[in-house]
């Protein structure tokens, strides 16, 4: 097996061998749909529209929250350090665990969103576009969070402070993602999301790798 | 040959005057010239020369917080040095051992093992075999959580033999080791040694090695 490969399926078993951590994130995004009706009354047109930026609003908080673990647990065990000395350069070693963290963070969100449809009244149709959006905007957001979890890997206590730092660079791919749903809305939205998510996906390797090696120090 | 951190000047001069050899592909040669590392305000050392060569063992040693362990994270290539060079350690060329062993208490001790390999060269011995030359065999699938921290370091050794590397640097690696274990671990290093590596090691504790030959001592601080 690769070290890439060998690397991903590391982190999954991890994920879903310490106890269903990756599991609190879904209950979470569901939680956050859970409580809205109760907020805005049980109106069904209303409730469905607004349910996008809802499933939206959910998504974005629960794949902030799951940030910081994305590279602190391997700088506190010496993981990071050693990883350094691995065979793959430490961009490749970078993505590789963006693509692990997105399948334990954001997969189990996409295989949860019937259930939000359901408690947010949504159509078929609109479920159908909220899916693809999600499944355009989360890769995204999980390198948006790279960055950020890179740059406040070295702080001890670093907790919020990483999705409060992405937060800012984070929102278009809301503003996007959430446009995208609108079904009077062209096909602009949508082309903006996915130049958004491929930029950013491409370059945040190369970006936490140097925020990583700095933090080395 | 013991070096004192007064005279490194000098001695990094008589390093520098010796012909330049063509580097060797497998042959190990690690050149120290006129390292200085800061750590915020503190100097830790400064103008720090030594060699070590294929089949050299060195020992740093040294009262606590003198810099022994940032030496080896510079040596590592973790620790940018302000000055100086270094050359004949490349990054994957060599092992880390330190008290940060990268293991994960939820995987198995074998699952551990095979991870490392994977990431490092499967160039060394296969993970039982491994685990047997370090005395955790049958350990494999116990999860490395329930390990004692004796357990844990040998499980560390092992993964510097499931890839082979010629660089070895060790930072206080009989920590938690027993007197056994120190055994293993000096049997560790003369193997190593035998095959052309070369072994940078931070202890405290006298290295239980066949051969004294070729082993050097470097004193940071200046103490004796």
């Amino acid at each position: 097996m690769s070290g890439f490969g060998a690397l991903i399926g590391r982190d999954l078993k991890l994920a879903f061998r310490a106890g269903g951590e990756a599991l609190t994130l879904v209950l979470f995004f569901v939680m956050v749909a859970v409580i809205v009706p109760f907020a805005i009354g049980p109106d069904r047109p209303q409730l469905s529209r607004l349910a996008p930026g809802i499933v939206w609003i959910a998504a974005f908080l629960s794949m902030l929250l799951g940030l910081d673990r994305l590279f602190r647990a391997d700088d506190e065990d010496g993981s990071l350090t050693l990883l350094r000395h691995s065979s793959l350069p430490l961009e490749a070693v970078v993505a590789a665990k963006v693509i692990a963290h997105w399948l334990v963070t954001a997969l189990p969100l996409l295989v949860a969103t019937p259930v939000l449809a359901l408690l947010l009244s949504m159509s078929w149709e609109q479920w159908g576009r909220t899916v693809l959006a999600l499944v355009i905007g989360t890769p995204g957001l999980v390198s948006f969070g790279a960055l950020g979890a890179a740059v406040t890997v070295g702080l001890r206590r670093g907790g919020l402070i990483a999705p409060v730092l992405i937060l800012p660079l984070a929102i278009p791919v809301m503003i996007f993602g959430v446009g995208m749903l609108d079904p009077l809305a062209g096909s602009g939205a949508t082309l903006f999301l996915i130049a958004l998510s491929l930029v950013v996906t491409a370059f945040s390797p190369f970006a936490a790798a140097l925020a990583l090696r700095a933090a080395g120090e | 040959m013991t070096l004192a951190s007064g005279d490194l000047g000098s001695l990094g001069m008589a390093v520098m005057n010796q012909p330049h050899r063509p580097s060797e592909a497998f042959a190990p040669h690690l050149r120290v010239r006129g390292l200085t590392i800061r750590r915020g305000e503190r100097l830790l050392f400064e103008d720090l020369a030594f060699e070590v060569r294929a089949g050299g063992v060195l020992l740093v040693r040294g009262p606590n917080g003198v810099g022994k362990s940032t030496l080896l994270m510079a040596l590592a290539g973790i620790v940018r040095p302000d000055a100086g060079t270094i050359e004949g350690v490349e990054r994957t060329r060599l092992h880390l051992l330190n008290y940060r062993s990268g293991l994960k208490p939820r995987l198995t001790v074998a699952e551990n093992l095979k991870f490392w390999r994977a990431m490092h060269g499967a160039t060394g011995l296969d993970e039982d075999a491994a685990l047997e030359v370090v005395g955790i065999d049958g350990l494999g699938g116990l999860e490395a959580g329930y390990l004692s921290s004796g357990q844990l370091r040998r499980l560390a050794l092992a993964r510097l033999l499931v890839s082979k590397r010629p660089v070895w640097l060790l930072d206080e690696p009989s920590a938690a080791l027993d007197a056994e274990g120190e055994a293993l671990l000096g049997r560790l290093i003369d193997a190593h040694r035998a095959s052309g590596g070369i072994a940078i090691v931070a202890t405290h504790h006298d290295l239980m090695l066949a051969d004294a030959a070729g082993v050097e001592t470097l004193m940071l601080g200046g103490g004796a």
